[in-house]
């Protein structure tokens, strides 16, 4: 507990919280509910396939600049990604928030999801930010399914 | 109350009754305020979550274990006899603290939580039939929720709920056309652990025993801070916590009519809840011990004990006096904040403030707070029908205790201040 709060309030996640991109209902779309029961925080997000790749990624929901800013920069990650490659970048992500990035995960391979590294410092936000991402392998893996982060 | 020295306070109540409260004297008693997390001056707002421990509950239960620790009321020895002197001698505290009219209907629990649920299992599930109601309020704690609907559901009866005002008012009328004949219990909390709202529990009594239901009154919150006469509000159950009063966690007390706990069957089996047991039957220990089966927390039950002997040095009035006047500033300084909205603005509130800023989520309010060494409380509070009802998913709640200091409402708004520029 020891990173400052400019770590995990970047200027990035703030604006990606004030005004998440891709914030709207994809029709047609599969769509998956992720819930934190500890906080409310709440997303309903959905993902279009083509030929094993996500043609279009969309998300709707209410919670903290962490969680929304979290979704919006994994949608803006995900188009145009094969399904396996989303689902190692979720492995990757994971590890960033769980761990830190200490060398384990090169930044090159996060983008700019590497915004959201200071995550990690903050014990009791770390579900925040996971949230999205346990959404979309729902979404991925088990659609129709609510995905809770407890 | 009378004023009551603690072993702490050897010198005699820290405020003689009436007289002002000094707040750094009483902030010298609990040794936790002078932590600093991450290098900044503990701010600690959370005291409706829990409350923190003066010296002397801490010592009362060490030195319970240092000295007089045994099992109780059945040991022949000693310190068997001196543990069952404190652990008694606590029940007498708790049943002053509380006026009731005896000691016998004073029962130790966990908590408030179990305290509901016990008297769900025992007096609902006897009394409830087919078609029977037990009404609840729109500002319920889920812990004055889900043991009812736990019970209705092994009933088949009904849970009805009485709303409540935008302000955070329970509506009298409302509830008392709510009240009808197939109505057997009304369970409404004191004070509202979000809104900070103080009940009017005498006229909800009235109400309900008009129609012939029992009332069992959340205390959980009131405990800290209201001056609790249950003979003069008239109710059956009085459900409290000892660690929001300033005593231990896994302590809490359910005052029952001693004519109602004599008619209730037990809660739990086991030891010290029996009079005799064979194989062919067993018959139970008198009231209060038929409902505390198994060892009790001891320990636990002296911290509590200190803790009524602390809350009674402070003396009633000058604690309300105290508590109100940093209500009354932290709302002022609050009500004015640039894009602030309090939540819960009825008049009659106790040491709670709820509040939601305008694009800013209550979790990182609180976590900018928190950097800053200001403990709240963000989320739903564990009363999530209630945040629904006011249309909110989270508030960020200050709450107040007896150590609270104007000093600390100005540190609380220039923490706001830092996360207004952080999300500006």
């Amino acid at each position: 507990m020891s990173g400052d709060l400019g770590d995990l309030y970047q200027e990035v996640i703030i604006d990606h919280g004030r005004q998440p991109r891709n914030f709207r209902k994809l029709d047609g779309a599969t769509q998956a509910e992720g819930f934190n029961p500890l906080c409310g925080d709440q997303l309903t997000l959905y993902v279009k396939l083509a030929d094993g790749r996500i043609a279009d990624i969309a998300f709707q929901g209410a919670g903290c600049a962490i969680s929304q800013a979290s979704a919006s920069l994994m949608t803006t990650a995900l188009k145009g990604k094969s399904e396996v490659e989303a689902l190692a970048l979720f492995g990757r992500v994971h590890a960033m928030l769980t761990e830190g990035l200490d060398g384990k995960v090169p930044p090159a391979e996060l983008g700019k999801l590497a915004v959201l590294s200071g995550v990690w410092e903050f014990p009791m936000r770390v579900k925040c930010a996971t949230l999205a991402w346990h959404t979309l392998r729902g979404a991925l893996q088990a659609p129709g399914e609510r995905v809770s982060t407890e | 109350m009378t004023a009551v020295p603690t072993s702490a306070l050897d010198a005699g109540p820290l405020h003689p009754a009436g007289a002002h409260l000094d707040v750094e004297r009483v902030r010298r008693e609990f040794p936790i305020l002078s932590e600093t997390p991450y290098g900044k001056p503990l701010v600690y707002l959370d005291s409706a979550a829990t409350s923190q421990k003066p010296q002397s509950v801490i010592d009362a239960t060490s030195r319970f274990y240092a000295r007089d620790n045994a099992n109780v009321h059945r040991g022949v020895h000693y310190l068997s006899e001196r543990a069952t002197e404190a652990y008694e001698g606590a029940r007498a505290k708790v049943q002053g603290f509380l006026n009731a009219a005896s000691v016998k209907e004073i029962v130790f629990t966990r908590g408030t939580t179990e305290s509901i649920n016990l008297v769900a299992q025992t007096y609902g599930k006897t009394r409830l039939g087919e078609g029977d109601e037990v009404l609840v309020t729109a500002m319920e704690h889920h812990s004055n929720i889900v043991p009812w609907q736990m019970l209705c559901e092994q009933r088949g009866a009904r849970l009805r709920v009485s709303p409540i005002t935008d302000a955070g008012e329970l509506v009298l009328d409302e509830l008392e056309a709510l009240v009808g004949p197939r109505t057997k219990l009304v369970a409404v909390t004191h004070v509202s652990n979000v809104l900070g709202t103080i009940n009017p529990i005498r006229r909800v009594v009235e109400i309900a025993h008009a129609r012939g239901a029992r009332v069992l009154v959340d205390g959980a919150q009131a405990a800290p801070h209201l001056d609790i006469d249950v003979q003069a509000l008239g109710c059956d159950f009085y459900a409290l916590s000892g660690h929001k009063m300033y005593g231990p966690t896994g302590i809490g007390v359910l005052y029952g009519r001693e004519e109602l706990l004599e008619e209730m069957p037990p809660y739990q089996g086991g030891g010290d809840m029996i009079a005799s047991v064979s194989f062919e039957k067993t018959v139970y220990n008198k009231v209060p011990y038929k409902f505390e089966a198994g060892t009790p927390n001891l320990a636990g039950a002296v911290g509590l004990g200190a803790a009524v002997d602390f809350l009674g040095g402070l003396g009633h009035e000058a604690l309300a006096a105290h508590e109100h006047d940093v209500l009354a500033y932290g709302l002022l300084a609050l009500s004015e904040f640039p894009g602030l909205r309090l939540i819960g603005t009825t008049p009659a509130k106790a040491s709670v403030v709820s509040f939601v800023l305008d694009g800013v989520h209550p979790h990182d309010i609180g976590t900018v707070l928190d950097r800053q060494g200001v403990a709240i409380r963000t989320g739903h509070h564990c009363a999530q029908p209630l945040l629904s009802r006011l249309g909110l998913a989270a508030t960020a709640r200050a709450s107040l205790g007896c150590y609270s200091t104007r000093r600390e409402i100005d540190a609380l708004v220039a923490g706001l201040e830092t996360v207004q520029d952080t999300f500006r």
